[in-house]
Formats: structure tokens, sequence, C-alpha cells
């Protein structure tokens, strides 16, 4: 334990069997599996529903280490989804295919983004802040209407997954799935890295209170941006596995909705806690799909859900655990 | 110099309705501290509501104003059931909460009226145009809307700054705690807020319908605009909403209309065809952008929030 305790750099719970972390781990542990039943049963659905949680999965961590930890609500994510996507996009069509290219691309200029928007958006509080990531988000959703060479509003095919020089080989299924698993476990990592750093301390602290943070010395703008720009440029590598994913790319990805749906997948699994996105996305996505095989109409039913969900349950699906509330 | 005006008269047309829209919006996120995204539900039901019942009494006027009653009960009934206990809730649980209701809502409308939009047809008094200025023919219901919209802002203004309820609303906006400790019933006042501001938007979805179609989904777009005009305007403020509608109503329209020409002379037809109206949709979130910046309360901001 000391050892592992040395190796990682941040101190470790003192128990690891808890119910509040068997669940993720169980969760983990299934979402590993799924390939297996994929071959077992001969039924690719399950991995393409599945690698579509991981993916979004990715997207939900990165925006609850902004919002969760740091206390940025951003209400335009999905930005980042879609300039991912249209990285990818974009460069397929200009006949780059190579995922080396892509992928550090679709990151680069997520973060980009992120560094702008972070730029002029943190100098502002609460609902403003809120209502000024939608308004970026909202111009690139219009910045890709407008690509006519790329589909404009009606989006584009994308006729070939990232290559990989034949390290990996997205076109196989399992691969591919795999990746995205293995990705989704980085992020967790990052993340958990990052908030028990002091990096973090300073990132959580600006959330709590950040005029006793300049009392001792910090001025928090620094490292909040810092923080948005990771969490776009990880929101950018989950939209180009959602372009590779999907193999198609339209501003209807970045749709002020589908920033509501990340909100609600982190908000549900419950706010600044690690695995919180990882359960809200799950639960979400499987709802949806479970609720659309059972009736035609699963919004009536994921609706009121939500509602109840935001009345009732404070802290989300984490929170059921006992984490205390982070706000 | 016609088509100008013409395209402004449009422009003012959008922003009246943005209007009705906003003035709800910007009272309950005002007084209640409520973010509601499910605001363009309500526009979205009152232009269901009115193509039904247009259509069952066979005229337009009398589905119109039945409409904004059931609107009006709709959005009472909803703040007593849903919206009532997140009061007070950090704003990301308002976010999801009323999230739902939009997602419960776009389904219900689904349920009841089908997938496929509806249409509101007008009387046949009002397909025709009036000559405003020698030459200058306008579509008499658009000036309608115009003249409608203006006398509700004035009805509004006249309710908010000359009647006790106005005062309470005023109050309410400024200090919530002291209007509730003053032994004023607030979750009536909260009630009747609500209502208000569901009846204003049913109404601007209503006066929409003919123009557009009606459709599920109807209100998402026109809720974000609505949202740039109250951020623009300053929260609570319904003067500050009245003058952004109109800025942002303008800028969407006139930009619409010259941005391609303008474009043109630059580019090809085609690329200017599509730009143009991603350009001018963007420049109203420039402006916002630019306004959190600047003027981070917004133009006119309502007194000490």
């Amino acid at each position: 334990m000391k050892a592992a305790r040395k190796a990682f750099g941040v101190p470790l719970p003192a128990s690891w069997f808890t119910p509040r972390a068997a669940l993720p781990a169980l969760v983990l542990v299934i979402l590993g599996l799924v390939p297996v039943y994929a071959a077992a049963t001969g039924d690719p659905f399950a991995l393409t529903l599945f690698g579509r949680i991981e993916i979004l999965s990715i997207a939900a961590v990165s925006l609850n280490l902004i919002m969760g930890y740091g206390g940025m609500a951003s209400f335009g994510h999905a930005a980042y989804l879609g300039i991912g996507g249209y990285a990818v996009g974009i460069l397929w069509k200009e006949g780059i295919a190579s995922g080396f290219v892509q992928w550090p691309a679709a990151i680069a200029v997520s973060a980009l983004f992120a560094l702008v928007v972070g730029a002029l958006s943190l100098r502002t509080r609460g609902v403003y802040f809120i209502m000024i990531t939608l308004a970026f988000a909202q111009m690139v959703y219009y910045v890709a209407q407008g690509l006519d060479r790329y589909g404009g509003d009606d989006g584009m095919t994308i006729g070939g997954r990232s290559s990989f020089a034949g390290i990996v080989n997205l076109n196989n299924a399992t691969q591919l799935y795999y990746l995205c698993f293995a990705l989704l476990l980085a992020s967790l990592f990052l993340v958990w890295r990052l908030v028990n750093s002091r990096f973090g301390l300073i990132i959580q602290g600006a959330r709590s209170n950040e005029r006793r943070l300049r009392a001792i010395g910090i001025s928090p703008f620094r490292y909040k941006l810092v923080c948005f720009v990771i969490a776009g440029g990880l929101c950018g590598l989950s939209g180009a596995l959602l372009a590779n994913h999907t193999n198609f790319i339209s501003p209807a990805m970045m749709y002020w909705t589908r920033s509501g749906d990340l909100m609600v997948m982190v908000i549900l699994g419950g706010l600044g806690s690690l695995f919180g996105p990882l359960l809200g996305t799950v639960t979400y996505l499987l709802l949806e799909e479970a609720l659309s095989r059972v009736t035609e109409y699963p919004g009536l039913f994921i609706g009121p859900a939500l509602l109840l969900v935001a009345i009732f349950m404070h802290g989300g699906i984490e929170g059921l655990f006992g984490a205390r509330r982070r706000d | 110099m016609l088509y100008f005006i013409e395209q402004c008269l449009n422009g003012v047309q959008l922003g009246m309705l943005l209007f009705l829209l906003a003035a709800g919006l910007t009272l309950i996120f005002g007084i209640m501290d409520l973010v509601n995204l499910a605001h363009g539900s309500l526009y979205m039901l009152g232009a269901y509501f009115a193509a039904t019942f247009a259509a069952f009494t066979d005229s337009f006027v009398l589905g119109a104003l039945l409409a904004l009653v059931a609107t009006a009960i709709c959005g009472m009934v909803l703040e007593v059931i849903a919206i009532r206990p997140l009061y007070g809730r950090p704003h990301l649980d308002h976010v999801l909460g009323t999230f739902g209701l939009l997602l419960f809502f776009n389904e219900l409308v689904r349920l009841v009226w089908g997938p496929a939009g509806m249409t509101l047809s007008l009387p046949s008094e009002m397909l025709t145009a009036v000559q405003i200025i020698p030459g200058l023919y306008y579509p008499l219901y658009r000036l309608v809307i115009i003249l409608v919209a203006l006398a509700v802002a004035a009805l509004l203004y006249v309710v908010v700054m000359r009647t006790r309820l106005g005062m309470l609303i005023r109050a309410g906006a400024s200090n919530r705690e002291m209007v509730g400790a003053l032994g004023v019933n607030i979750k009536l006042l909260y009630t009747l807020v609500f209502g208000l501001g569901a009846t204003l938007a049913g109404f601007a979805g209503l006066m929409q319908a003919p123009i557009l179609t009606v459709q599920i989904g109807m209100g998402e777009n026109i809720l974000i605009l609505a949202f740039v005009v109250i951020i623009i305007g300053g929260i609570g403020s319904i003067r500050g909403a009245f003058v952004a509608a109109l800025i942002v109503g303008l800028i969407d329209t006139l930009g619409r209309a010259f941005l391609p020409d303008v474009l043109h002379s630059m580019l090809s037809v085609d690329a200017a065809l599509t730009l143009a109206p991603a350009i001018s949709s963007m420049s109203i979130y420039m402006l916002m952008a630019a306004v959190l910046v600047f003027r981070p309360e917004g133009l006119f901001p309502a007194a000490s929030r």
C-alpha cells in the first residue's frame, strides 16, 4: 500500500471496498466485458451502444472537471465534441486519414477554442458564465452550419476511420471499443491526479471561496483557465472518438440541447465526484435505450425522472452513497 | 430604400416576439432566480393550443384567446407542481429539472398532436397588405403583431410600474427575502408571475404560428435567443429586455437580408448564401459575449441585485 501511495503520489483511500467504490468498479468491469458478450451472442449492437456510452462518458468526465470540481458551469461543452469531430472529418475530407495527425489536431483545436472562450468568459460569474459559454457554443454551431464544403446543415458522412499505421485498426469494432475504454480509464486517471494535486486544490478552492484564495496570495484565474483548457482538449478527444464511432459529423452534435444532455449526465451522476459522470452517462443513456424499446415516448418518463432527481436527489447518484455535496 | 424599411419592420416584428418571450423569462429569472429552460415549451404549447382551438371554434381570435387562457393555466399548474420545489436550489438543479420538463413537453406534444406539425391559418381579412408609405406594401398581419406586442409592452409597463402587483414584482426583483418578511404571500406572487410569463410566452408562440409552422421543438431555438436578449438587457429588467429584443431582432433580420449582397462582392453566390445566415446568427452571440465582457450586468441592470 505504501508503495502504491508513493507511486501515485497522492493519498489513496484507506479502504477500496466500500459500496461507494463497488458500483463504479462493477460498471467498469461490465464495460470491459461487453465485447466478450457481443462476441458470444453475435450481437454487435451492444458494442455500438456501450461504445457510445464510453465516448460520452469521457466528455462528461471532462465537463465534471470544470463544472463539478471547478464550479465552472459550462453550458457549451458540446462545442468541443463538435470541434473534435469536425477536426477528424475535415482532415479526412482533405485527404489526411492518419489518426496521428487527426487526433492531436482535434485536441489542439478544442484546447485553443477553450483558451479563447475561457479567457473571455471566466471574467463572469454564475448564470452569466452559463450563458456566455452557451453563446460561444452556438457560434461554433452556426459556423459548422456555414461550412458548405463539409456538409453544411446536413452534416457529412466520413468515409474512413482514422488510421494508426497498423498499431490499432479502428475498423475492427472490438479494437475501437477497447481503445475508447482505455481512453476512458486514462481520462478518469487524469482527472483523479489533477484534482488531488496542488493544482486541483486551488481549482476546488476557487469553487468554494475565491476571495479567501486571493487572500492567501493565489490568483485563481490562470489556474481556472488551464483547467478549462484541459477539459476542452479532453472533450475534443471525445469528439474525435465520436466521429470515428458514428462515421458522421453534423452541426446537431453541438446544438445547445446536446450541451444540456452532457450537463444532465454530470449532474445526474453527481457533481464533483470522480466516477459520478460515468455513472450518470451510463444511467442516462441506458435509460433512454431501455425506454425507447418499451415505449414510443421515452421522454414522457425521462423528463419527469430528471425533474425528480433535481428536486429530491441532492448530489445525484453518487450522493446516494453519502458523498457530501460539493457546492 | 423601401426594401430596407421593409426589412427593418421585419426586424422590429421579430424583436417584438422576442420581447414577449423574454419579458416573462426575465421576470421569472429576476424574481424567482430560476433558470427556466422549459419557457420555450410554453411558447410551443401556446401555438399548439391556438391551432387546435382555432380549428375547433372556426375563429382565429377566439382560438387565440382560449389558447392564452389554457397556456396561463398550464403555466400556473406547472409552477405549483414542478417548479416550486426548485426555488432556492443551485442553478444547475434548475437546468437539470427544467431540461427534463423540456423533454417531457416535447414528447407530450408528440403524443397528443402527433409528430407532424400543424398549421394555423389566418382569417382572410388578415391576408392583405397595407400601403404604409407610397410604394411600400407590408403584410397586415405582421403589422398587427408589431402593434399588439407594443400594446402588450405598454400594458406590462403600466402593470409593473403603476399597480400594487407590479410594485410587489419590482420589490421581489430587488429583494426577495424582504418582500416575504413584510408579509406578502410570496408563493402566490411567484405563481402569478410564472403564469404571467407563461401567458406571454404562449402569446408569442401563437402570434408566430401563422408565419412559421407549428412544430415540436419550435421553442428551443427561440428560447436561446430570448436568453440572449435578457442577458444583453440585464436580468430582471423589462425595459432592458425591450431594447435588447429590438436590437437582436434587427441584427438577425438585417443580417440575413443584406449580408448575402455584401458577401457576394467578395465571394461566390453559393458561399455567400450559406455564410450569410451563419454570420448573422453568430453576430447576435458575439454581441452578447461583448456585452458580458464589457458590461457583465447587461445594458440596463435592474436596480441593486
